[in-house]
Order: structure tokens, then sequence, then C-alpha cells
């Protein structure tokens, strides 16, 4: 537990790893395809229609 | 500091939201930005926006066939997070914004809180599980593909999405029906509320500040508190929006890296810094 107390100030370093290693897998599996087919079409929900 | 955020902030809608083709005729963006999130709440059906809501996107991974992982947003909402946490929310959200500037209006007595503050404060991780996250899939009909807080919540989806979209396109129009008149009594109550509360949306609801809220602990943005130099004057306590004790600004949820606490220490003990500095002073405490 002290450890990571002591070391909480480079949390943030493994924080931006993990993500950046988040967005590589989002990618690989084709993630970033079923965001953008999303945004680009108008959403009904958002909107309050569908 | 105030009019550096100001102007942060009206730089960073304005630029997430440069599409001006798509508020003249009722279409939104469709290039290869929409591929990457933005870090605040903006929808992504506003007619201007150029990049991805990270709630909608995530809800979007999230209603696919199938459980999966969401990796992609969740690489963006821990980009963002650990390197900004929610200074996200005080300086680059559209939403947030559009509340800051409701609550400039002079009329009512203002208030920092609501009554119930310390139990509505959770009411943000309820809206996260239930409506975002895996609550979602079991109170709305399965993986049944419902964005539930986009459809039933969202009120940033109803001001940038909708209003703009329904005012330029007339077959969107005439869909209109009772959840439009939810959705927008529910803006309408959250923006008449920030002309007399702080951004009770931020405080209260958003899931994203829930988020980015988790990240505030430790994200390399921080306000370094000096406590050798603090005469304890109690200014930053007053300036702070959301009514945080100076031993709890920057370390709280609540935080959101506004800076008036900056701003209005007379002793400069409060500065913006990275996370080692920040948490050298707290060592001290």
């Amino acid at each position: 537990m002290s450890f990571w107390r002591r070391n909480r100030k480079y949390w943030w370093i493994a924080g931006v790893t993990l993500g950046i290693l988040c967005l590589c897998m989002g990618a690989v599996d084709g993630q970033f395809s079923i965001i953008w087919k999303k945004a680009v079409m108008i959403c009904m929900e958002c909107i309050g229609i569908g | 500091m105030k009019k550096l955020r100001l102007g942060v902030q009206l730089l960073f809608t304005i630029i997430t939201n440069g599409y001006m083709y798509g508020f003249l005729n009722g279409k939104i963006y469709q290039g290869s930005l929409k591929y990457v999130c933005m870090p605040g709440l903006n929808c992504y059906s506003c007619p201007g926006a150029i990049a991805s809501c990270p709630i909608g996107a995530l809800q979007a991974l999230l209603n696919q066939r199938g459980f999966q992982l969401p990796f992609g947003v969740l690489g963006f909402l821990f980009l963002f997070g650990s390197l900004l946490g929610r200074f996200v929310c005080g300086w680059l959200c559209p939403f947030g914004l559009v509340q800051d500037l409701l609550h400039k209006i002079p009329v009512f007595k203002k208030r920092k809180r609501l009554p119930f503050h310390h139990v509505l404060k959770y009411g943000k991780y309820v809206v996260l599980i239930l409506f975002v996250g895996i609550g979602s899939a079991f109170l709305f009909g399965g993986f049944a593909k419902v964005p539930a807080f986009c459809k039933y919540i969202c009120p940033s989806g109803t001001l940038f999405g909708a209003l703009p979209l329904l005012t330029a396109n007339e077959s969107l129009r005439s869909q209109i029906g009772g959840l439009f008149f939810w959705k927008a009594s529910l803006m309408l109550f959250i923006l008449f509320l920030s002309v007399k509360c702080y951004r009770p949306f931020c405080q209260y609801l958003c899931p994203l500040g829930a988020i980015y809220g988790l990240f505030n602990r430790f994200s390399l943005v921080q306000i370094h508190w000096e406590k050798d130099k603090c005469v304890s004057c109690g200014a930053c306590e007053r300036a702070c929006p959301v009514a945080l004790s100076k031993m709890e600004i920057s370390h709280s949820a609540e935080c959101i890296r506004c800076g008036r606490c900056v701003e209005a220490c007379p002793e400069k003990c409060l500065h913006f810094s990275s996370a080692s500095a920040a948490l050298k002073s707290a060592k001290d405490i």
C-alpha cells in the first residue's frame, strides 16, 4: 500500500500509458470504425426522436 | 485568470464545433476526425461537431452485440483523465461553458450547492452506472442497443444537437414526439437551475465528470497548495465555486480546476502545477 502512495506522483504516467495501450487495443479491435459509424449519422436518441 | 479561462472555453467550443456548413443545412460532419473523441461533453449530433462525444461513443461500444470492453473510448478517457482530470470540465467542456455563462446572469441569490449536496453529488455516479454503464443493459432491455444516457438525460445533446438540427431540418422537425419534450423539459430545468446554482449538471449528473473526478487525485495538472505560506484567510474557500475547503481543493473529485482559488489567494500559495509538486506539498501537510 505504501508503495502505491509513495509513488502516486507517477500514477498519471501509468494512466497515460494505459490509455495509449487501450487506444491500440481499440484500434486492433476495430472499435474506432464503430464509433465513426455512430458519429457520422444523426443520432435519433441524442436529439430526442428515436 | 477568469478572462483566460473564458477565452479558452470559447475558443475550444468554437474549434470543436467549427463545421459551420452543418448549422446552415441541418446536416452533421462526416469526416475522419469523428474517429476520435473530444475531451468534453459535446454531442456528435451537433451539426458543428468535428469529433465524437466520449459518452456517446462509450455507449455505442457497450451496446454492440455481445459484450466487449470499450477499449477505444477507455483509451481517450485514461489519456485525458490522467493528464487533465476535471480540468477538462473547468476549461474545455462546452456544456460547462453554457452553465458558467448562465450563472453570470444577475438574477436570484446565487448558491454554490443544492440542498442535500452530500447525497446528490453521488448522482453522477448513479447516472454513470445505470444510464451509461452496464446497468443500462439490464434496465433498458438487455444489450438491446439503447444509449440510455443520450436518449433520456443528456441536455448537451438537446442543446447542441437537437435544437440546431430541428431548426434547420424540416423532416426531422416533423418527427418530434414525447421523448423530445421530456428531454427539452429536462434541459430547460437544468439550464434554469444553472442560473441559481453553480453548474448543477456537472456537480450532480454528468457521467463524464464522474469519470474524470476519479483521476483528480493523480492527474498531471494539479493545484499546488503551499501550506507554509498559507495564512488561513479563507479567500480560496470563499472563491471556490463548488464550496471546497482548502484541504479538498485539487484532490477532491468535485474540483474542476477553474483556478478561482489560485486567483483569490493573496499570499500566492495556490498555483497550478504538475502532480509531483502537488504531492510533495501534500506530504508536508
